[in-house]
């Protein structure tokens, strides 16, 4: 790890002023971000820590809107999310005990590593991402792997997700990694169906529309049966399963989570 | 009720406490005053020339003591190789150059070119990034079939063709190719034995320290046998007098293999606390062991398997491609070699086996021992052929298994090596048994109702352990002994120390050693520890792997206690005024035959230090004897495994729903160590079988360089205990060692990879899935690829 001075405001509009600083770097859970300095792949003249909002934390539910601060750990959504059970449960999948108290929402939402749960829950629930400046719709917010509509110095505060009727999210681990190899999160409320895919594409979380058109009308696995996989040509390809392999798990994994949704 | 106390009793594992208390004292733990730290700037390319090396502007950063580079040990010995393999043509084994620090070229990711010592760790890296280097990058070679080809890129620059060795074994050529003409069927399959990284909990770690008083070298270092490092470091690489080096392997977090091997890092440690005066101590991050500890298997083979029309077997023959990487690690040659060729009869009565083995460079990191070292391999390929030939004949895969087995003992092999005994059929009954094989097609049903494909995997393996009478592995090409050492040295109270050449790092000898002699002299285990792993302390020991310490080292540990055991009771024959053929020693009491005379053992080993009333005209005080064993024959643990597995056939996952071994280890001294070794073994075989894959790109970039790739087998990899049986029931003592010990650490990373794809392939086929084999690791996408075929 390179040497980096360390921030610790206490307020939004503390660390939006401590990020002005020329090659400064948000830190949340650190989940992602430590590893990387420890491997020196990174060299921030300042880490600004939020952990230290409390602006940023907690789990609050009203008129069918589930809040979460951005600050918030996978453990805390996982035990006190239970007004969107499907977002808790993904919550409570995520990685081990050890990054569940660490890793943030807010963290795994603003670096949208392509293999991510959360991305596929906010995309999967049509979710607002609140930043400290604008409120951003899912659809508008991720733009590809490691890509988002943050501007520079722009931190989430929070993510709102509407309380579908029906929901649930399957994942298909990496065996050495545990992320999603592929995961599906489908979603059935007052803004439709919905069905986005973490882990297989090359261009990061996805909306498949095919199936989404399919299960609009009818929200049953055998709606998604009779669909063709989508394409394998811009699908992730590795030494853990090649873009076909992924293709396929959409569409075997979109069955089972409606299934499941759908109880 | 079951022993507490001696042989056979499951004793809790004494070390247990301390390693889990956090009172361990591993080689990290170990800080010397004044220490410097060293990092190795390691090549990230497969192959180049080094063209320069410019360490000035790194040499004036901040904290830095030294650089060093390829220069700095021009003219000092490189890393040796222990085997020397003669192939086929009586030539020996091509053995190319392998330096301390990369001088000329770099030959795989990973290979050190400069080592900066410094105050701290952080400034050591920070110079690292600062040392500007020249690097001419040249074309790796990756795959051995092609490394091998004419007009490869040449690994290194005097070996042409990348060839190490082409060796040849067994039954001669006209007698294999007579059983193929003669034969009513062949089986042919062509596997790959994935590459594997050992991942021991605790990555390895050196200290080097000098003392200038007395121009004594100390290396404290993460290794299976200090004794090996002290003489190949000393005489090989450094010039070091054996009696100015000591070397201390304190506890060690897991071996598997890797730590047997002298390495580059512990040489460097010791070297430079030479030169700089100061110590100087290396940790080895998660990355670097990836790609410089040495990795295992790594072979591609063909076999074939000639049956006569009453399907016994009749030949066997395999051409294997081993590859060695970029250099020859310490008994790198013989692994697919000795360890593997001499296991190729497997329990078969098969008169004609032949084995060719070319063994290969490539632009990788070496190859060496894993669990198992050469067995695993051989078990593989022979047990998946068995599987495969039932299938074509359309017999029971059990069936045809036993129809085969060698039964009558001892029973010399066609490649070589005597079997001493076994029993296979019982092996077999009783997985049989734990298995409910009968029940099985009931259990089939059951996961096909949920949509699940279920199959059921069997096979056997043997294995050679307890490496071995020294006059025969000398004949082989070995450049060392293969006994093993043990003193016992009894205090004037009677508590005992036995000072042993093995060494522990998870085996349990603490709790193992202790209640063989308690067992012979009738004294509690309390009195009893025991002092390994410090060349200042012990007798020269060969160390740890292989499965022998028990088998040797505790052979040579019985035979130290006999001599004891003997003085003792000329000692009490004095003390009770009797002959010393009338003396018994029973319950720690020694009594004169037919009388209610005795002395406590107490008593006897106070009177050898206070030797006051004591027969010094005949005998000298003190009590503390030494041995050294060198067996006989090696050790032959057999088994039969089977597991059932469950493949899911949208996604190709795999969970294995049952796993049973029953194994014959001969005597079996705590039960429950035994199991949990087995346990562990299992899980390691399980791992290579579904999940671990050390893969490297065409570029000879290691594409698993970290966990987020390289899949380690977790606690929800494998059934649950009530499903996961070991037995070690059926017992048939080893012949020639005195405890009748055979040796457990390995049998399930042997037995168990064969098991599981037999079992996959199985559920594959009953699924209408026309599949003969996926290589491993099994994973889903692969299942899923070979359904699709």
């Amino acid at each position: 790890m390179y040497s980096f001075d360390f921030a610790r405001p206490t307020s939004v509009a503390d660390a939006v002023a401590a990020l002005g600083q020329e090659d400064a770097q948000a830190l949340s859970g650190g989940q992602t971000l430590i590893p990387t300095l420890k491997q020196r792949l990174a060299s921030p003249s300042v880490l600004v820590s939020l952990s230290a909002i409390a602006d940023l934390k907690g789990v609050s539910a009203e008129g069918g809107t589930l809040s979460i601060g951005a600050g918030t750990t996978h453990a805390t959504v996982a035990a006190e999310a239970g007004a969107y059970p499907a977002l808790a449960e993904l919550a409570g999948q995520i990685g081990d005990p050890a990054v569940r108290n660490r890793g943030t929402i807010g963290g795994s939402i603003a670096n949208n590593d392509p293999s991510a749960c959360y991305p596929a829950a906010a995309l999967g629930s049509g979710a607002t991402i609140v930043t400290n400046s604008r409120e951003i719709a899912a659809d508008d917010y991720f733009q590809g792997m490691f890509t988002t509509a943050l501007e520079e110095g722009e931190i989430i505060t929070a993510v709102r997700f509407p309380i579908p009727e029906k929901a649930a999210y399957i994942k298909f681990q990496q065996p050495a990694s545990r992320f999603a190899l592929v995961g599906v999160y489908v979603s059935k409320g007052a803004g439709g169906v919905r069905v986005a895919v973490t882990g297989a594409s090359n261009d990061g979380v996805f909306r498949w529309s095919e199936a989404e058109a399919a299960l609009a009308g009818d929200f049953s696995a055998g709606a998604v049966e009779g669909l063709a996989a989508p394409s394998g040509a811009d699908m992730i390809s590795d030494l853990h399963g090649s873009g076909d392999y992924r293709a396929h798990l959409v569409k075997v994994l979109t069955k089972r989570a409606v299934a499941k949704a759908n109880g | 009720m079951p022993k507490d106390h001696g042989i056979g009793a499951s004793q809790k594992r004494r070390e247990d406490v301390r390693f889990l208390t956090g009172a361990g004292n591993y080689t990290d733990d170990i800080n010397v005053y004044n220490q410097a730290y060293v990092y190795f700037l390691r090549s990230d390319v497969a192959h180049a020339k080094i063209k320069a090396v410019d360490t000035q502007a790194a040499a004036a950063m901040p904290g830095v003591v030294r650089i060093f580079t390829g220069k700095d040990f021009e003219g000092i010995g490189g890393l040796p190789c222990g085997w020397q393999v003669t192939d086929k043509n009586g030539e020996v084994m091509k053995e190319p150059p392998h330096p301390v620090l990369a001088q000329g070229k770099v030959r795989h990711v990973g290979d050190p070119i400069a080592a900066v010592v410094a105050d701290s760790l952080e400034e050591a890296r920070n110079a690292a990034e600062a040392i500007e280097l020249d690097l001419e990058e040249l074309p790796p070679v990756v795959d051995m079939k092609a490394a091998l080809q004419p007009g490869a890129t040449k690994v290194h620059d005097d070996i042409a063709d990348n060839l190490c060795y082409d060796w040849q074994f067994g039954s001669e050529t006209g007698d294999v190719d007579a059983a193929f003409a003669g034969a009513a069927h062949v089986t042919t399959l062509e596997l790959v034995n994935n590459r594997l990284v050992a991942n021991p909990m605790e990555p390895r770690v050196a200290v080097g320290e000098y003392s200038r008083a007395d121009d004594m070298s100390t290396l404290y270092t993460t290794s299976q046998n200090p004794h090996v490092i002290r003489l190949l470091m000393g005489a090989f690489v450094l010039g070091i007098p054996e009696h100015k080096l000591r070397v201390v392997a304190p506890d060690v977090g897991g071996g598997f293999g890797t730590k047997i091997f002298h390495y580059a890092e512990e040489a460097f440690c010791t070297f430079a606390a030479r030169q700089l005066n100061r110590p100087v101590k290396w940790t080895s991050s998660r990355t670097e062991a990836f790609m410089s500890d040495a990795h295992g298997r790594d072979h591609v083979t063909k076999i074939e398997l000639a049956l006569d029309a009453d399907n016994n077997f009749v030949g066997l023959r395999t051409d294997t491609y081993a590859n060695m990487g970029a250099y020859l690690s310490t008994f790198a040659s013989s692994v697919p070699t000795w360890l593997h060729g001499t296991l190729m009869a497997g329990n078969y009565r098969t008169p004609a086996v032949q084995v060719n083995v070319k063994a290969v460079f490539t632009n990788t990191v070496p190859v060496d021992a894993y669990r198992g070292a050469g067995r695993p391999e051989a078990t593989y390929q022979l047990e998946r052929i068995i599987d495969k030939a039932a299938r074509e004949l359309n017999v029971d895969p059990i069936k045809l298994r036993r129809q085969n087995f060698i039964t009558s003992f001892p029973y010399a092999t066609p490649v070589a090596v005597e079997y001493d005994t076994g029993d296979y059929v019982a092996t077999m009954d009783k997985m049989e048994e734990l298995m409910d094989i009968p029940g099985f097609a009931a259990r089939r049903a059951e996961s096909e109702a949920k949509g699940k494909l279920r199959g059921l995997g069997v096979n056997c393996f043997i294995e050679a352990c307890g490496i071995a009478p020294s006059n025969l592995v000398g004949q082989l090409g070995a450049r060392a002994g293969l006994y093993d050492a043990a003193t016992v040295r009894v205090n004037a109270t009677g508590s005992i120390s036995v000072l042993v050449g093995a060494h522990s790092h998870g085996q349990g000898h603490e709790t193992v050693f202790p209640q063989v002699v308690a067992e012979m002299l009738g004294i509690d285990e309390s009195m009893i520890d025991i002092v390994h792993g410090d060349t200042s302390k012990i007798p020269f020991g060969m160390g740890t792997y292989g499965s022998r310490s028990l088998a040797v080292c505790g052979s040579a540990m019985v035979r130290a206690t006999e001599k004891i055991i003997n003085k003792a009771k000329k000692i009490a024959a004095h003390l009770l005024e009797a002959s010393e053929a009338d003396i018994e020693l029973k319950d720690g009491q020694f009594s004169v035959a037919g009388t209610d005379k005795s002395v406590a053992w107490g008593d006897v080993t106070l009177a050898a230090y206070v030797p006051h009333n004591y027969p010094l005209e005949d005998i000298e005080p003190g009590l503390e004897e030494t041995a050294f064993y060198d067996p006989a024959n090696f050790t032959y643990p057999a088994g039969a495994y089977a597991c059932e597995v469950e493949v899911d056939p949208e996604t190709g996952a795999v969970t294995i729903e049952k796993f049973v071994s029953a194994d014959d280890f001969g005597n079996v001294i705590n039960p429950m160590i035994v199991e949990g070794q087995v346990h562990g073994g299992i899980a390691q075989g399980i791992g290579q079988a579904l999940l671990e894959n050390c893969a490297y790109d065409e570029n000879g970039q290691l594409l698993s360089a970290s966990y987020m790739d390289y899949a380690m087998p977790r606690a929800d990899n494998l059934p649950h205990l009530a499903n996961y049986i070991v037995d070690h029931s059926c017992q048939t003592p080893c012949t020639h060692n005195p405890l009748g010990v055979k040796g457990c650490g390995e049998a399930g990373a042997i037995g168990s990879p064969p098991t599981v794809v037999n079992a996959v392939i199985d559920a594959l086929r009953s699924g209408g899935h026309n599949v003969e084999h996926i290589d491993m690791p099994v994973s889903p996408s692969r299942v899923w690829a070979a359904m699709q075929s």
